[in-house]
């Protein structure tokens, strides 16, 4: 079998697994709180640390300058809580600007 | 997702009428009646469908750099149908097309998935009480899906908002993400376009909310994004954000141990 078709079944197999969890217990068992709250927050931390990476990076080096200033320019808008499309649509016109004025 | 944000936009209202054929699908014989959309509060169905429209927004480039990274066009769609998880879906293929590999790939995806596990435990008892209810509503659990449900009162209105968000957003999901994977091969080099930097943007707007909310989520994230940022260069693509877990460490050291609200996470 296809390593990537491999990589998706295995992936899929497994989100489906965490969303059973619920209807097979059926609400008898509740998580610590504790566990909860560090599932979330390392949710969080695992989503900072790839919009930092893919803010930045690109493959083992530096992505350049227009990516991460357009991340920049998005993470303002949404900070402003302007929409969701505005967000996204602003940092990728940002950067695109970016380069095409010459900005790598 | 931000269930809670309002931006008022009163066309969007007309998705009422469609919706209900849907939703009557779904609902299961047996035990508690059929969904139907006039069990939502009002304006809820508008929120809904802005985050509808929010995720084909999403959709749409992730189909796109999908494509134009190198993979064929089954990979994203195929993903999208069974895995059904933007953030997961985006970071196995930024792996994917990086060449990190499909077990880091995959890891990593499992592991952001994870905390489906715990929306899965709090919304058991709204998705409807017959297997086929049940095994067919896990599959839609979402971070959005919790989110409207947890800010719904009542069985019958948390039941309502599960299956209705839930079914829209599983079509507008599946629905950008086909066309943007057939746009992305003809559109050639994205980053024309800037579309890379739409996903870390994505990415930013999601983890927003439970920033602001979360001390110690903030102070664990930033430890976490330096470690995955400095090690990027030297560890293969993947590990580095696995790595950024280690930020966890600086979550724990807080005395005032606030209190998260699930409803208000991360994608």
């Amino acid at each position: 079998m296809n390593a990537t078709l491999a990589c998706v079944l295995a992936l899929a197999a497994g989100t489906y697994v965490f969303r059973l969890a619920g209807p097979v217990l059926h609400g008898r068992v509740e998580l610590p709180a504790r566990m909860q709250e560090l599932l979330t927050v390392g949710a969080t931390v695992l989503l900072v640390a790839l919009l930092a990476t893919g803010a930045f990076t690109e493959g083992q080096g530096f992505a350049g300058w227009a990516r991460p200033a357009g991340v920049l320019v998005g993470g303002v808008l949404a900070w402003r809580r302007a929409p969701f499309a505005v967000v996204v649509v602003g940092a990728a016109a940002a950067t695109a600007l970016l380069r095409l004025a010459g900005v790598q | 997702m931000r269930s809670s944000h309002r931006t008022d936009d009163p066309t969007r209202r007309t998705n009422g009428g469609e919706y209900q054929g849907e939703g009557e699908g779904e609902g299961e014989e047996s035990c508690s009646g059929l969904v139907h959309v006039s069990h939502l509060p009002p304006g809820v169905l508008r929120d809904i469908a802005l985050v509808w429209l929010a995720d084909a927004v999403v959709g749409v480039p992730f189909g796109a750099i999908a494509v134009a990274g190198g993979l064929p066009v089954w990979v994203p769609v195929l993903m999208s149908l069974l895995v059904y998880a933007g953030s997961a879906q985006f970071s196995a293929v930024g792996i994917l097309t990086a060449g990190g590999g499909p077990v880091a790939a995959a890891a990593t995806g499992l592991l952001l998935n994870s905390r489906t596990a715990a929306f899965s435990l709090a919304l058991a008892d709204d998705l409807g009480r017959s297997w086929t209810a049940r095994l067919i509503g896990a599959h839609l659990i979402t971070d959005e899906t919790a989110a409207f449900v947890l800010a719904q009162s009542g069985a019958r209105q948390r039941r309502a908002a599960f299956w209705i968000s839930g079914i829209g957003l599983f079509a507008a999901w599946n629905l950008s993400v086909l066309a943007g994977a057939l746009a992305g091969s003809a559109l050639g080099d994205t980053d024309r376009f800037g579309l890379d930097a739409a996903f870390p943007a994505v990415l930013l707007a999601l983890v927003l909310p439970a920033l602001r909310a979360d001390s110690a989520a903030r102070r664990a994230s930033a430890a976490g994004a330096v470690i995955a940022v400095v090690a990027a260069p030297l560890l293969p693509a993947g590990v580095p954000v696995l790595l950024a877990l280690l930020g966890l460490l600086a979550a724990r050291r807080d005395p005032r141990r606030p209190r998260t609200a699930t409803s208000g996470s991360a994608s």
